[in-house]
């Protein structure tokens, strides 16, 4: 018997990062209790930064190892980078946050480190259970993330109520995983795209049902309408930082395998794919925007705004053609890079028992603190799509894509709907720059950390609204080989 | 090109950014104010060699600069003046310097904020009058609205700011988002018809784009245009964005803002859509009418001064529209010249209210009356820009006013006269607004005590009279510099126009023709 040949420099990231999880556990273990864990924060930084470095040499080839499970091309490798920054700014972030409210846990970090890990491996995935596996990795960890704040009624409600849901969700993709190695008796993309193909298929009840299914598990993953009902709640009770991990990073893992699984496997479904994403889009879109005016607590606005984030990203999935896919990728690292920001933005704003993230708290800090409010509001008008901003471009992308391949109808409404949500997100500086406060906010403390991820996440906005033609061509490369 | 090797557009546009980022670490009201001055001066000067050094004998682009931004979709950094905007560049920068000073007392917080949101709407204003390029100057147009609305809203009058700001923005980024949507949507047609990806309005003006699909897109620009104008219907904001804004904030809107929905139909939306241009031509007149006959009644029945004055914006800007869709060079120069006078009349009519404002916190008509008596200067600077918004023969309105009526009677003769209606009823509003407030006795005892113009207000004042008088007396310093592209503009419109018509004739009259 012949040994299947291992690459390991193959999952040299997944490795590190990986071990480094293991080795926070480690350290956590021999230090006391009572100890401020900072230095656990930053040894996971380590981690992020060396398991990039090793990301960066595995580019610009395209490599398979472990019979064909698992992949490195370029699609993966962009993934993995939006990755690894966004749990980079989240552990930033994390270091004075935890501290604050006293959950500064070695298995905090660890956890975080093993999100990611599960993120990465649903990018590189293409075998259907690796990418279940990274899947419950990645879940297992944010549920118990979701919680940590013990004491904390909506904290422990927020982690239930994911768990619950999640474990469902979760049910119905293994269900549809299931239906698609029943239909073809495989679970390699690649075998079952050239097994439905050369079979004919196509009209295949029980592929179809498995479609519906995988729609509806990455559908909840991604926080898409009607699928969206618990992100207000667990985005809302769910310590601030892993609400901003939970609506880049989640986001971004779930629509990678979205776009993996349906571009390679089920490529021949598409006209059937196409009609539901562009009613799911449509919804997804006009329930976020739409609900998201009405909030009165920050968290939950962004939380409904990350919901329509996801309908603008499926405008793109519908457009389908190379563009749609490179602003996929695109669009996904921007919104990272903004509401990372805009969740920062938040956290500094709180301080230990007073989180202030009732909308009305901001009234009059514009002011008071003239570049936290200057830096959320280039966040929040950058998610609103104002140009020269990140966000800007990446609706550009995503909505050009579309209008190439014609939906104009789907652009139209899309575009109404950006127009719409520049309402709240204006409301809130509105709120900052015109009204005067009625309650003071002081003795806030901003953790030197959090404040270098605020200035990477406003770096990055910038950067990718003034000079995209860098990371544009970055996502264009990075989509060979996946349509 | 350049100016002494400086590529001189870039610095126009990003010069008042630089501004505003040394005024962020100056410290102290006053250094602020010196400070914003020297820049808004400083661009002012730099804006007057494109004056000098603009060659009047062609309609190509000027001083142009085209580097890549986005090179794998086409998006380019193509800046390049001609006539049309030349003239509109340096009334921006004109008037941001008038703004300035005007601001000097009336502005009393957050003074360093104010200066760099006027530096930073400076930026935005010249950009997109310069940009060549769809998406930039795109960018450009969306980059203009946030100023603004921090403008108003953090400045404005208490009562209704926000709600002024927000309806602002919103009404403004509606449409515009429509007209993202067309700049892809011609984007696409053109990469499919010549294969070549560009954003570049100036190549974009070649494809003949299918006459259907014009309407389509013809519509979705001039909602964003029309909007902006504001044309009406969809005018509802300006009154409130005006009353509520700041005096500058006013003076700018009306001077430079509301030119950018002109200057877009003539820059945009009818040179790349001409047919649908044409045939909409109708449509687009008689609500232009409509404007210009509603705004000037509604404005009859203000009773509060800032507010007429917005109304009247909405007459004035009709007579724009309705010159430029004359399609003929009267109209048109008519139209352009009209643009400068607005921004020239109107702005001197907004500081001169808020001038008043200053002294007596109301703008209520019915609390002024014989104010000639106790500031005979102001009644002077008063009269003579009243004469020059109503068109008086001397002054600069009545030039452009003229030139639009003639190209409107010649291309038809009912909106001809309709819109001379106007004219009349534009005198009967301003100068019995005039004669409330100026005239008769003192009736109110809190206008006995004011006082007249002190030296700065006069300083601001003087080159907007020098204006109105330079541009009725002497117009053809201007209208030498616009002759040739609006030469252009007309010949590629009718060209295109024509060419329609020939496909379109029944086969039997081609035939028949050869």
């Amino acid at each position: 018997m012949k040994l299947p040949e291992i690459d390991l420099y193959l999952i040299a990231p997944e490795i590190i990062i990986t071990a480094f999880g293991f080795l926070v556990l480690l350290v956590d273990v021999f230090s006391s209790r009572a100890e401020k864990k900072g230095y656990l924060g930053i040894l996971s930084l380590i981690g992020v930064v060396v398991a990039f470095f090793y990301t960066l040499p595995l580019m610009g080839s395209v490599k398979s190892g472990f019979e064909g499970m698992f992949t490195s091309d370029g699609f993966a490798l962009f993934f993995k980078v939006t990755f690894l920054i966004i749990a980079f700014l989240t552990l930033l972030i994390s270091i004075g946050y935890t501290e604050r409210e006293g959950i500064a846990f070695g298995e905090y970090y660890a956890l975080i480190l093993f999100a990611t890990l599960g993120m990465m491996l649903m990018a590189s995935g293409t075998h259907l259970i690796v990418i279940f596996l990274g899947l419950e990795i990645m879940s297992i960890s944010i549920y118990i993330l979701a919680g940590m704040m013990r004491e904390d009624r909506r904290s422990v409600e927020a982690a239930l109520k994911y768990f619950l849901l999640g474990a469902f969700a979760t049910g119905f993709l293994l269900y549809g995983i299931a239906l698609i190695y029943g239909a073809t008796g495989s679970l390699y993309l690649k075998d079952v795209a050239s097994y439905i193909a050369s079979k004919n298929l196509l009209k295949n009840p029980m592929l179809m049902m498995s479609l519906v299914f995988l729609t509806i598990g990455f559908g909840f993953k991604v926080a898409s309408v009607p699928f969206h009902m618990w992100t207000p709640d667990v985005y809302e009770g769910a310590p601030t930082s892993i609400t901003a991990f939970m609506a880049t990073g989640v986001k971004a893992a779930g629509f990678s395998a979205l776009v993996r699984v349906f571009f390679s496997a089920l490529p021949g479904f598409r006209p059937d794919w196409t009609s539901i994403m562009w009613l799911l889009s449509v919804a997804t879109m006009t329930v976020g925007n739409i609900v998201a005016i009405s909030q009165s607590n920050i968290k939950r606005m962004l939380a409904y705004s990350s919901i329509a984030h996801a309908g603008y990203i499926l405008v793109a999935f519908v457009a389908g053609n190379d563009l749609g896919t490179s602003g996929i990728l695109f669009y996904l690292m921007a919104y990272a890079f903004m509401n990372l920001g805009a969740f920062t933005c938040v956290i500094l704003l709180g301080k230990k028992g007073e989180e202030n993230t009732l909308i009305n708290d901001y009234a009059g800090i514009g002011f008071k603190y003239p570049l936290l409010a200057a830096s959320m509001t280039i966040f929040l008008l950058s998610m609103a799509g104002i140009p020269p901003l990140g966000g800007f471009m990446a609706k550009f992308y995503v909505f050009s894509a579309a209008v190439k391949s014609k939906f104009y109808w789907l652009v139209i409404l899309g575009v109404l709907n950006s127009a719409v949500s520049v309402y709240y997100y204006l409301r809130v500086t509105v709120l900052m720059y015109f009204r005067e406060s009625e309650r003071e906010i002081t003795g806030l403390q901003f953790s030197p950390a959090s404040v270098i991820a605020l200035l990477l996440a406003l770096i990055g906005t910038l950067y990718m609204g003034i000079f995209p033609s860098n990371v544009l061509s970055f996502a264009q490369r990075s989509i060979a080989g996946l349509m | 090109m350049t100016i002494l090797g400086i590529p001189i557009l870039s610095l126009l546009i990003f010069f008042p950014l630089l501004g505003a980022v040394v005024l962020l670490f100056i410290k102290g009201e006053k250094t602020l104010r010196w400070a914003a001055l020297f820049f808004a001066l400083v661009e002012f000067v730099f804006s007057l060699p494109l004056f000098f050094g603009f060659d009047s004998t062609t309609a190509a682009m000027q001083f142009v600069e085209d580097w890549w931004w986005v090179e794998s979709y086409g998006v380019s950094y193509k800046l390049g003046v001609d006539g049309i905007s030349l003239l509109l560049v340096l009334l921006t920068t004109f008037l941001t310097v008038l703004c300035i000073l005007c601001s000097w007392t009336a502005i009393t917080f957050r003074v360093k904020e104010y200066m760099i949101s006027f530096l930073f709407l400076e930026t935005g204003m010249v950009g997109a009058l310069v940009a060549l390029d769809l998406i930039l100057f795109y960018v450009f147009w969306e980059v203009m609205l946030i100023p603004m609305y921090l403008l108003i809203g953090v400045w404005g009058d208490p009562k209704r700011r926000i709600y002024a700001a927000i309806k602002f923005f919103l009404f403004t980024m509606a449409g515009s988002v429509l007209m993202l949507v067309a700049i892809l949507a011609l984007y696409f047609i053109h990469q499919k018809a010549t294969g070549k990806a560009t954003f570049d309005v100036l190549e974009l003006y070649k494809l003949g784009v299918p006459v259907g699909t014009q309407y389509w897109l013809f519509s979705a620009f001039a909602l964003a245009f029309a909007i902006k104008v504001p044309m009406f219907p969809f005018h509802t904001w300006l009154p409130d964005a005006h009353t509520e804004a700041p005096t500058a904030g006013s003076v700018i809107l009306a001077g430079v803002l509301l030119k950018m929905g002109t200057y877009g139909f003539i820059r945009f939306a009818i040179p790349l859509f001409p047919n649908a241009a044409y045939d909409l031509m109708p449509l687009i007149s008689i609500l232009a009418l409509i404007g210009i006959i509603y705004g000037a009644l509604v404005s009859m029945m203000q009773p509060d001064l800032k507010r007429l004055v917005a109304f009247s914006s909405v007459s004035h800007l009709g007579y724009v529209m309705l010159g430029m869709f004359a399609f003929n060079t009267q109209g048109v120069e008519g139209s352009i010249y009209q643009m400068l006078n607005h921004g020239i009349s109107t702005g001197s009519l907004f500081l001169i209210v808020g001038m008043i404002y200053e002294r007596r916190h109301t703008r209520m008509i019915a609390e002024f009356g014989g104010l000639s008596k106790v500031m005979p200067i102001y009644a002077t600077f008063f009269m003579i820009v009243t004469l020059s918004s109503i068109g008086l023969p001397s002054t600069n309105g009545f030039v452009g006013e003229f030139l639009i009526l003639l190209g409107a009677f010649r291309s038809n003769i009912v909106y001809g006269v309709l819109a001379a209606t106007g004219v009349i009823l534009g005198a009967a509003y301003m100068l019995w607004m005039f004669q409330r407030v100026m005239f008769g006795k003192i009736t109110n005892p809190k206008n006995e005590g004011l006082k007249d113009l002190n030296a700065r207000e006069v300083i601001i004042l003087v080159p907007m009279v020098i204006m109105i008088f330079l541009m009725g007396i002497y117009p053809k310093l201007f209208f030498s510099k616009m002759d040739m592209s609006v030469e252009k503009f007309l010949k590629d419109f009718k060209g295109r126009v024509e060419m329609k018509a020939n496909l379109s004739a029944p086969k039997v009259l081609i035939e028949a023709k050869k």
